[in-house]
């Protein structure tokens, strides 16, 4: 029996030899690389940069991505016909030049002579190719709706017509004629969006259900390439040598950990280990100070719905009183403290500039201030038309972090400001509450929108009557009269159509169909030597393009 | 033996059918789709793409397939990770998850063991109650704390190991310490209780009397008796340690199978909820199945073909 006992012993210890083993192996295979690293042409300082991920790359595939990680690493290693520059204006990519039909609907792209990272040219088929997958029904993109402008594109992608019948074609190997259904006056920073880029036919389909998944059953044509993915663990972006602009990359090497836990990503800046790195709230007080602390703002706008099948909400007044009733400032100073704005508008500052080059924000300014004594009058007056003294709301929440401190924080502050209001909160998961919205089961409900292109238009079109992300019930024939224009007859005066957004805006919050919460921000801690990383308003946060260690 | 195994080994499929198959129906109560990008899809949009996946079919329709698929061996594809199969998704990640698991789990027994039989033999002295007040620290003490303040003070403060991250031996040892608190903590306290009982027993007396010395009666006689109970609670920590752990493999920046359950079901990934479901099962079927044969290993009392019918 001791002999048993004593094999099951011995056992164990040859399976943890056995496991140290492989971890052993990982680390000569690194050693290894490192090894082959060329040597530097001895610039003042090694261009590495350390950064921190927040997940796996969930996807390589630039029809299928949706998330903000994949985007942000196809941004680097892929190139569309344009892509945004340091000042976030469209730059030629892929593209060398373009002409546009004196209608503005028909564009014709010249290709420079850009390469895949195998050698082979980037051709207008590439294009064509990619933009038809990503409409094909059968590919189940969940961003194929970014594609509609294009001619037959919505019929392509609800399986009307043949993908071949979808506006793009190219006429030879360098040129791309692109047919829009109506001349956006944005079409060329849609065309930095990742669903715009173009794929490589004949890669994509020798790699078959593998393309995308690793690092080489991907072909890339950006800044960098992607040299090595260990899945859930780190990624590495080396310096694309390929690449047309490729004097311009000064980064040799960005190297990517996974790193979920913000507490472990600020203790691996602190030990040198990560470049930049994000702040969670708690974590905004303690580094304020620092002069690597930093903070920049999204277009990301947070706002409460609210549903006008509800009687009470169905009163102008009330919804007036609750968009007026409760402090934003001292929302993001005190829950969300990370450089985020308290916003008394819809459409986002520093987002877009119009055909007059101002800001959006310069047009309308504060719509809807806090105001806790306007709001009291609104509610009193709402009360009366209602003739009822007490009324209970019910907030419809999910369950992150943030979500359910300002939750506590909105039904606090309504209920202190607005005499004779209850307000339930009702916490669901995240799903959950996007699915009761569309189904308008909900009385107010904690929402959020960011852009998906570079015009107004991505926000103010949501309110349209009956319009799939509406979903408060409200329908206003002049608002829609304008969007409509603003889409179709007004396109050939830009600055008509400009104006007709900014009168449209005026409306929803006049209305107080929405109470605008705040302009989301975040907060980071970049080190002092690191520069020229550019931040993008919309479709992937970041370019390394331009970034340098100094 | 063999009789029993084979025995054994269809109910285990049993047990597994039915787990597949409560799950299954249990996901798709779930509220929410699985798409990635729901709230920007108008309805119409979101059912082109449910359609693409077969998810507009009926449920039972749907459990049909996934069975089938099931039998052939193919877990699907995830949503979250578009097009990656779920078997490589498991597979990529469970190698660091059962390292640190195994780490833990054999550091973890053995310094358990010790203080639980030290303890014991000291009993009601200095030692002892060191022993205890350690083990329901241990115990009480969550392990994201105890990561925290290791990963803080042993890695920031003294930067003795590395913060974060999977890239050698090194790398592994503040993990394995966070996971093993626990492990060290709950068998140190069920040794002590199985050690006082066993030593205060007949044979041990006999065994003394014989003129044993102490060393050997406290791990010939009395250890190997006390062990039972340990290797009940240790199959299925062994699971629980080894299919990745959510909170540590965070805080170090583990590359395990850890946070995937939890996210897929999140994100509503029903191919990966399925998949993990099904492996973690299986491998805690397996474990129990090995618990058994172990019992017959160390107590020759315990015989499985023994009792014959």
């Amino acid at each position: 029996m001791k002999k048993k006992l004593s094999i099951f012993f011995v056992l164990l210890l040859v399976a943890s030899m056995v496991l140290a083993a492989c971890g052993g192996k990982k680390e000569e295979d690194k050693t290894a690389n490192e090894g082959e690293k060329p040597a530097q042409e001895a610039p003042a300082k090694e261009q590495v940069l350390n950064l921190l991920e927040t997940s796996e790359i969930p996807s390589l595939d630039s029809t299928l991505a949706t998330d903000s990680v994949s985007f942000r690493v196809m941004n680097n290693v892929f190139e569309g016909l344009y892509r945004l520059d340091q000042n976030n204006e469209p730059t030629p990519g892929m593209a060398e030049s373009y002409e546009v039909s004196e209608d503005g609907k028909v564009y014709t792209f010249k290709l420079r002579d850009a390469k895949w990272s195998n050698g082979e040219p980037v051709t207008a088929n590439d294009f064509v190719y990619a933009w038809r997958k990503a409409l094909d029904p059968n590919t189940g993109a969940e961003y194929a709706y970014i594609m509609y402008d294009i001619k037959n594109a919505e019929e392509v992608n609800t399986g009307k017509v043949p993908v071949d019948q979808l506006g793009v074609k190219a006429v030879d190997e360098k040129t791309l004629q692109v047919e829009l259904k109506n001349p956006i006056p944005y079409f060329l920073s849609l065309l930095a969006f990742p669903t715009f880029y173009p794929q490589n036919e004949k890669f994509v389909k020798e790699q078959g259900d593998k393309y995308g998944l690793e690092a080489n059953t991907t072909l890339y044509n950006g800044p960098f390439v992607l040299s090595e993915w260990k899945h859930e663990q780190s990624f590495q972006l080396k310096k694309n040598e390929q690449y047309w602009d490729a004097q311009t990359v000064k980064l040799e090497t960005i190297n990517f950990n996974i790193v979920k836990d913000v507490a472990t990503g600020v203790n691996l800046y602190e030990t040198n280990k990560a470049d930049r790195v994000g702040l969670s709230a708690e974590f905004v007080d303690k580094y304020s100070s620092d002069k690597n602390f930093k903070t920049k703002s999204e277009p990301v706008l947070f706002f409460i719905r609210m549903n006008q099948k509800n009687e009470v909400l169905k009163n102008v007044n009330a919804r007036k009183a609750i968009a007026m009733g409760f402090d934003k400032e001292a929302m993001v100073a005190t829950i969300l403290n990370n450089g985020s704005k308290a916003a008394n508008y819809f459409v986002p500052e520093g987002f877009v500039t119009g055909p007059n080059g101002k800001d959006f924000r310069e047009e309308n300014g504060d719509l809807v201030k806090f105001n806790a004594e306007e709001a009291k009058k609104y509610w009193e007056q709402a009360k009366k038309e209602l003739g009822k003294d007490k009324v209970t709301l019910e907030l419809l929440n999910y369950d992150s972090e943030s979500a359910k401190k300002i939750g506590e924080f909105l039904k606090e502050q309504l209920e202190t400001n607005l005499p004779g209001l209850t307000v339930n909160i009702k916490q669901q998961p995240f799903k959950q509450k996007l699915d009761l919205e569309s189904k308008m089961q909900y009385e107010l409900s904690f929402a959020g929108w960011g852009p998906d292109y570079q015009d107004p238009m991505t926000f103010i079109d949501m309110f349209v009557t009956n319009g799939a992300h509406n979903q408060t019930g409200w329908s206003n024939a002049e608002y829609d009269k304008l969007v409509q224009d603003a889409k179709t007859t007004l396109l050939s005066d830009l600055q008509a159509r400009w104006d007709a957004m900014v009168k449209a805006e005026k409306i929803l919050l006049d209305e107080a169909v929405i109470a605008p919460m705040y302009q989301r921000g975040a907060a980071y801690l970049e080190r002092e030597y690191v520069k020229g990383i550019v931040d993008h308003p919309f479709g992937p946060d970041n370019s390394y393009k331009w970034a340098y260690i100094e | 033996m063999a009789r029993y195994t084979l025995q054994r080994f269809i109910y285990m499929l049993i047990t597994l059918f039915i787990i597949a198959t409560a799950t299954f129906f249990l996901m798709k109560l779930l509220p929410g789709s699985p798409l990635q990008n729901q709230e920007k899809l108008s309805p119409e949009q979101q059912q082109i793409i449910l359609e693409k996946y077969g998810l507009n079919d009926p449920v039972p329709v749907q459990y049909i397939r996934y069975l089938g698929n099931l039998a052939k061996g193919d877990l699907g594809v995830s949503f979250q990770y578009d097009n990656r199969p779920v078997t490589q998704l498991i597979s990529d990640r469970i190698g660091p998850s059962a390292q640190l698991g195994f780490q833990a789990l054999v550091f973890g027994t053995i310094v358990g063991i010790l203080l639980g039989v030290i303890a014991a033999v000291r009993h009601n002295t200095a030692i002892d109650y060191t022993a205890t007040i350690l083990a329901v620290l241990g115990i009480s003490i969550p392990s994201f704390v105890f990561g925290g303040l290791l990963q803080y003070y042993i890695g920031v403060k003294l930067k003795l190991l590395p913060v974060a991250f999977w890239e050698g031996f090194e790398y592994t040892i503040m993990p394995t310490l966070a996971l093993s608190v626990f492990v060290i903590a709950s068998i140190a306290r069920f040794m002590r209780t199985e050690m006082l009982e066993v030593l205060g027993s007949d044979y041990i007396l006999t065994a003394r009397a014989k003129g044993i010395s102490g060393f050997g009666v406290i791990f010939k006689h009395g250890l190997r008796n006390a062990m039972i109970p340990i290797i009940t609670i240790l199959g299925p920590m062994a699971v629980n340690l080894m299919t990745g752990t959510l909170v540590i493999e965070q805080i170090f920046a583990v590359p395990g199978l850890g946070e995937q359950f939890v996210r897929s079901i999140n994100l509503n990934d029903y191919p990966v909820i399925m998949g993990t479901t099904i492996f973690y099962s299986a491998l805690f079927i397996l474990v129990i199945f090995i618990v058994d044969l172990l019992y017959g290993l160390i107590d020759p009392r315990i015989r499985l073909a023994g009792g014959k019918k």
